[in-house]
């Protein structure tokens, strides 16, 4: 495939793994905080060909794994509302909340459909104008702009019966809590590529200016991994932090200014509660108020019972990047991918998921 | 989640196009990238396009990738 494979030149990764052998002199700790890149590290086995001098840790980057206990237990009620169907990317299926799964509704009956798009939710709209169709929103700005999208589509066709329930988040302010709450000493961040697709370089930038924190922006092939690598372990070697584009082939400094126009027009910036972490002031996305006839959380009042966390589950500090996933004691014992404890097992994109794959120890 | 995938354009309809992906076709919308062309190379991501890839740009970090490569061979 192009723009894949010449990133996956075997000669130019061995080449390359070399030169961060050489560059890199310090024991350094870095951290990804995106799902893919969690996956892309563990699938191409870098994290075990890297110099042991460097640590690379996930953080709270798989949306589903840091989905609220609170929110999946209303996302997963929605579903006993009468004549509603709902619709979700499969990740969410498995996914425990304090009482059930969606996909121990599904297998009771109710109607829950999983889809690729937003576009085949509001298909399914069209499909069904006697139901009411909720799609349930969870990812970060990569994914936000296209639920946005199905908003607007949504009014344009005139759908009545189309509405979100929008547990979506938002990347940069998250960065800064992890280093504020000061848990883990790492020294760079590998910045998420697609969502910087979406938002450029600008909101990072107080990582560098303010915390002197540098960050890259990645790709998700191998070649693409390693250079970042290097590029961090220069910047940090120099003490010369900035936040940079590794990515440039889909990054442009200045990101998707439709999408984020989009962004601004049906969304606004609201509290958002990150499983492990806790509520973050201003990194979630609420539907605005122009669009409340489609926001599910006005429609469809929900209440739900206090949470029940999972006993035994470590996800929140696996999330915060306090453990790797084999340093939870259910791990690979109690808590597999075919019977998953917590989120972090559960997503293909949660870091124990990833582990549990490709580097079960 | 924040999956991204290279597609190229191969035809226009309105605001959908027909994209291929590693030799199989599929529809994806061009709304958050309505400059696309056809022969263009986009993100796919959950059936939307979300930006075109910079050629240009791909062959210089390549280029860039292969000269570090090649200094560590000649054992700079």
């Amino acid at each position: 495939m192009k723009f894949v494979n010449e990133f996956r030149n075997p000669k130019l990764v061995q080449a390359l793994i070399k030169k961060v052998r050489e560059y890199s002199s310090t024991p350094i700790k870095l951290m990804e905080v995106c799902g893919t890149h969690t996956v892309a590290i563990s699938k191409s086995g870098l994290r075990q060909v890297i110099p042991n001098s460097i640590t690379l840790l996930s953080g709270p980057g798989c949306p589903v794994c840091v989905t609220s206990h609170r929110d999946l237990d209303r996302a997963i009620t929605l579903a006993s509302i009468p004549n509603v169907i709902i619709t979700t990317f499969g990740d969410m299926m498995k996914v425990p909340g304090s009482f059930s799964s969606l996909s121990k509704e599904k297998a009771s009956g109710k109607d829950i459909r999983v889809v690729y798009s937003t576009l085949d939710a509001l298909k399914i709209a069209e499909e069904n104008r006697d139901k009411r169709i909720i799609f349930l929103g969870v990812g970060f700005e990569t994914s936000a702009p296209t639920v946005g999208q199905a908003i607007i589509e949504a009014r344009r066709r005139n759908l009545k019966n189309f509405f979100v329930f929008s547990a979506l988040k938002t990347m940069p302010l998250v960065l800064k809590a992890l280093i504020d709450l000061g848990e883990v000493n790492f020294q760079g961040y590998i910045l998420p590529g697609h969502v910087s697709v979406i938002i450029g370089v600008k909101p990072y930038q107080f990582l560098s200016r303010d915390y002197g924190m540098p960050g890259v922006i990645a790709g998700f092939e191998p070649l693409d991994v390693l250079q970042t690598i290097l590029m961090l372990v220069e910047m940090i070697e120099k003490g010369e932090p900035e936040i940079k584009i590794q990515y440039k082939r889909a990054v442009s400094p200045e990101g998707n200014l439709i999408a984020q126009e989009l962004l601004k027009k049906v969304f606004e910036p609201s509290d958002a509660d990150w499983r492990g972490i806790g509520v973050i002031p201003e990194t979630g996305l609420k539907i605005a108020e122009n669009y409340g006839d489609f926001d599910a959380e006005r429609i469809f009042k929900v209440e739900t019972p206090e949470p029940v966390e999972p006993k035994g589950c470590r996800c929140g500090e696996v999330l915060r990047g306090l453990i790797f996933p084999y340093q939870c004691g259910l791990f690979a014992k109690a808590c597999t991918p075919e019977s998953p404890v917590g989120p972090c097992m559960v997503s293909s994109e949660g870091a124990c998921a990833a582990y549990y794959r490709y580097n079960k120890l | 989640m924040c999956l991204g995938i290279p597609a190229k354009v191969i035809e226009i309809n309105g605001y959908m196009a027909e994209v291929e992906i590693g030799g199989t076709r599929r529809e994806a919308s061009l709304q958050l990238v309505p400059d696309a062309k056809v022969g263009d190379f986009v993100l796919i991501h959950t059936g939307y396009a979300i930006q075109k890839i910079d050629e240009k740009e791909a062959e210089e970090t390549l280029e860039l990738l292969k000269q570090l490569g090649e200094s560590n061979g000649s054992g700079e």
